[in-house]
């Protein structure tokens, strides 16, 4: 295998495991750009969505299309009860509250999923819902089904919610009340529901991508959630948290490295690397790759 | 005799804006000058320059023969503050959470002696020297008539008073040189008086030099000796408060549309 | 009277300090109890540093564990190894205290480094660079065979007694106490409210924010210390995320900017984790819903923002005694 095939190779695993970061970054992303919140439970919704996908495929044995579909269906509305309860109350006090109430939210999910007999505390093999096969793009570069499923699954759903956010009537609503929610109201734009939306459609693209990575790895656990998330959010800063296409990008960036960092035999120190890399950025461009640097009015 | 403030050719672009352009001012010892012009003219634009707040993109400032910036470098905002200018602010910066009292110690900062250690164990020079901090605070807080408000927190005072307290915390700093940017905003003509009449009697009891940005004419031709006119970001007159009355490019750009 | 309140608080603190560590001695309070005790203090440093930095000077970390491992890690490679850095000679306990020191000093170091490219960046983007920094000391550590890797580091000796950690968090809650109602705690503060304003009134706010963030790295670091020798064995699991996260919440609970907040809230949640765990399974739960109910109740913390001061406590008395008083007189007219 030459140096050109082997960089290939890791390149196309790269973007796979970028999809799935940049499926998750977009719904914090999308969050933060509307209430300015960190959802750390986000990385939990990533999660829950791969366990519904696994009961949904145990219970009723359906393929992956209508698995995802219904999962996606499920995590939005965990995402709108979750904001509902615990996030809404909250929009006046200080944010930090709000990230502590995240983060407990976060812990709660994971130790729920524990204390729930059926998922317990220790992996669970994910149904085999495609064929794994091999096809050879060219001499010892390869690209398996699942990674296929990925990407496709992936970019499908980035058009999705690229239509949704620039040519509805909904994501015009994001995207006012993003920039200012005291206008956005006052131009008749309803604040609450354009929140819960948002928190519906940042949690089925987090669900789509447990699911895509469970069928990749083939695994899933309780607390597969923690890593992913951090990551998917070091992703989101990293493109400019805020920004739709920085979502997708910095989670690419992530995916590539790692895939890299772990080709090259270092894949010890993966996660130390991602962060690495975000902080390097941050000190470089302050506001992420697409972030705008905003001047303070004096 | 030396300026006390000089800045030759500034300029200041935000992107494809340009907010100050060329800009020439010079301000004797002692003299309180106003600077108005209207909404937009660049006019906070001008303080933000001079306290280091914003960087300009071309031109000098020179503070008593002293380089203080350039497009090339700048000193950083606390070290101009440190060099004897000090401001308010158009929409008013106090610590909010922070007592009255506590607002104008905090401005004695660059007059502590003492060190990190005598901070810490509260030994050393610190007791006297907090001691005199609080007293001259007290004494500002007096002057202004805030003494009664010591211990209120900043955010819980009338808006009269805000503005007082600001001008008192700027005047902590012990500056050569103070700029008001529209003291007597948001105030009723009898406060607007005796602000005047304030902002007067401090400039005599501190032997200072006032910049003063200001909306409000009758305070502006009442007190200022002499008035730069700013509109789109460049000086279009200069001269005694009868004269820029009289200018007929002023009556079209500023007062035009008043008399 | 006023002029000798502190001597007077100091003196109660003592006084309660060595009467626990008597009742202690006389087996009065057992061994479980001794050991959640030592640990309420060190969390009580750790609470009280982190507060210095996110409550005082406005700035929002999250890396605070990272510190801690530095402290803890540092602190028992010298205990561990009697050659090292510190004579032969030196043993015992005050080569306990003297390597805590060097803790402290090494989470320092660090936290300058760390400090002085990140500090210039602001809000959420602060918080996101001091978590990604905590995750990459975790790493590092787990890469570090020296001292075990990921397994841990084990045999670290039990000098970490009650006595010696309370006055220890004592001397901490003093020393922070005493910058911030200094210049240099009133210049943190001002940066807190206003930054642009601090800075025109001539206030270095990078200097000021790096002198709070490397004081409290100093303090984590020490905190750190203590952990590794109250545990004996410490591993990179110990100074995750969620510790840091822990250890905020403390700070965010007993209301940012109070340190009397941050103490009482680090004995709570201490105490509250240790009670919980005769629920084994449902402990984190629990935990966690607490969490989210005590935000959603109280989002400015116990304290909001306040102290707890002998001024308080006595208008906290007389206003009881007027409302007292006032009572009795609506009882008096009522009969």
């Amino acid at each position: 295998m030459t140096l050109a095939q082997q960089v290939l190779q890791q390149l196309i695993n790269g973007i796979a495991l970028g999809s799935v970061y940049a499926l998750i970054a977009l719904g914090y992303t999308m969050v933060y750009g509307i209430i300015r919140l960190i959802n750390f439970a986000h990385g939990e919704v990533f999660m829950i969505g791969a366990f519904a996908g696994y009961f949904i495929i145990t219970l009723f044995n359906i393929p992956i299309v209508p698995t995802l579909i219904l999962a996606m269906a499920f995590c939005a509305l965990i995402g709108i009860v979750m904001e509902r309860l615990a996030y809404k109350p909250l929009r006046n006090a200080p944010r930090i509250a709000a990230l502590m109430t995240a983060v407990g939210l976060s812990n709660l999910f994971q130790n729920l999923m524990v204390y729930f007999k059926a998922v317990g505390a220790s992996p669970k093999a994910f149904p085999r819902v495609i064929d794994i096969s091999r096809y050879e793009v060219m001499q010892d570069v390869y690209l398996t089904s699942d990674k296929i499923l990925t990407l496709v699954v992936a970019v499908l759903l980035m058009v999705a919610l690229q239509y949704i956010v620039h040519n509805t009537k909904m994501g015009k609503a994001m995207r006012a009340v993003s920039q200012d929610k005291d206008a956005a109201q006052l131009m008749g734009i309803n604040v609450n529901t354009t929140i819960s939306f948002t928190f519906a459609l940042g949690s089925a693209l987090a669900a789509a991508g447990g699911i895509l990575y469970a069928v990749s790895y083939g695994k899933i656990i309780y607390n597969m959630g923690s890593m992913p998330g951090l990551k998917a959010f070091v992703s989101a800063v990293l493109g400019g948290i805020g920004s739709i296409p920085g979502a997708v990008v910095g989670g690419m960036i992530l995916g590539i490295t790692e895939n890299a960092i772990s080709a090259a035999g270092y894949s010890m120190l993966r996660d130390a690397v991602a962060f690495a890399i975000l902080i390097i950025i941050l000190l470089i461009k302050p506001a992420g790759i697409f972030g705008k640097n905003v001047r303070e009015k004096v | 005799m030396m300026p006390v403030l000089k800045t030759t050719d500034l300029t200041m672009r935000f992107g494809g804006l340009t907010a100050v352009l060329d800009l020439n001012l010079q301000i004797e010892q002692g003299e309180l000058v106003g600077l108005i012009g209207p909404n937009g003219a660049g006019k906070t634009t001008v303080f933000n320059m001079l306290t280091g707040v914003y960087r300009p993109s071309e031109g000098q400032i020179y503070f008593c023969d002293e380089l203080l910036c350039s497009a090339q470098q700048s000193l950083l905002a606390s070290s101009i503050a440190k060099k004897g200018i000090s401001r308010t602010f158009q929409n008013i910066r106090l610590f909010k959470d922070l007592s009255v009292l506590e607002n104008v110690k905090t401005a004695y900062h660059q007059h502590v002696n003492y060190g990190f250690l005598a901070a810490i164990t509260h030994f050393g020079k610190f007791v006297a020297e907090e001691r005199e901090i609080e007293e001259k605070a007290l004494n500002f807080l007096e002057l202004f008539g805030l003494e009664d408000r010591r211990d209120e927190l900043a955010k819980n005072l009338p808006y009269g008073e805000q503005r007082r307290l600001e001008i008192a915390r700027a005047l902590a700093t012990e500056p050569k040189l103070l700029l008001l940017d529209e003291p007597a905003a948001g105030m009723n003509p009898q406060e607007t008086q005796q602000l005047m009449e304030l902002i007067q009697f401090i400039r005599e009891k501190f032997a200072l030099t006032i910049l003063l940005i200001e909306h409000d004419m009758s305070l502006v031709m009442g007190v200022c000796e002499r008035i730069y006119v700013l509109d789109y970001g460049k000086i279009i007159a200069e001269g005694t408060p009868v004269e820029i009355r009289t200018n007929p490019k002023v009556i079209e750009a500023y007062l035009g549309g008043d008399k | 009277m006023k002029k000798f309140r502190p001597i007077i608080s100091l003196v109660v603190a003592l006084t309660c300090g060595f009467v626990l560590q008597v009742f202690i001695n006389a087996g009065i309070i057992n061994g479980y109890y001794d050991h959640i005790m030592s640990k309420m203090a060190m969390f009580i440093i750790a609470a009280v540093s982190l507060n210095l930095i996110n409550g005082i000077c406005g700035q929002f970390s999250i890396g605070h564990a990272g510190f801690m491992a530095v402290g803890a890690y540092a602190s028992a490679i010298i205990t561990k190894n009697p050659a090292l850095l510190l004579p032969e000679t030196v043993v015992g306990m005050p080569r306990y205290l003297l390597a805590l020191i060097i803790g402290g000093i090494s989470a320092a170091i660090v936290g300058f480094l760390v400090g002085l490219p990140t500090l210039r960046l602001r809000g959420d983007y602060l918080a996101i660079t001091t978590l990604g920094f905590g995750e990459i000391i975790r790493v590092l550590l787990i890469n570090w065979k020296f001292v075990g890797g990921a397994s841990g580091y084990f045999g670290i000796k039990p000098y970490a007694n009650f006595i010696t950690t309370y006055l220890l968090a004592m001397l901490t809650v003093v020393i922070i106490r005493n910058f911030i109602t200094s210049s240099y705690g009133r210049a943190c503060i001002a940066i807190r409210e206003d930054e642009i304003a601090a800075a025109t009134m001539g206030i270095h706010t990078t200097k000021y924010k790096i002198i709070a963030f490397v004081m409290a790295a100093f303090f984590a670091g020490l905190a750190g210390g203590i952990y590794a020798h109250l545990m004996q064995s410490i591993s990179p699991r110990d100074f995750s995320f969620l510790v840091s996260i822990d250890i905020l919440l403390m700070v965010v609970l007993g209301g940012l900017g109070s340190t009397s907040g941050s103490i009482v809230a680090a004995i709570f949640l201490t105490f509250a984790t240790e009670s919980l765990r005769a629920f084994q399974a449902l402990r984190v739960i629990i935990y966690s819903f607490m969490l989210i109910i005590i935000m959603l109740f109280r989002p400015q913390g116990l304290m909001g923002g306040k102290e707890l001061s002998w001024d308080a406590v006595q208008s906290f008395f007389k206003s009881k005694q007027k409302q007292d008083l006032t009572s009795a007189k609506s009882t008096e007219g009522e009969g």
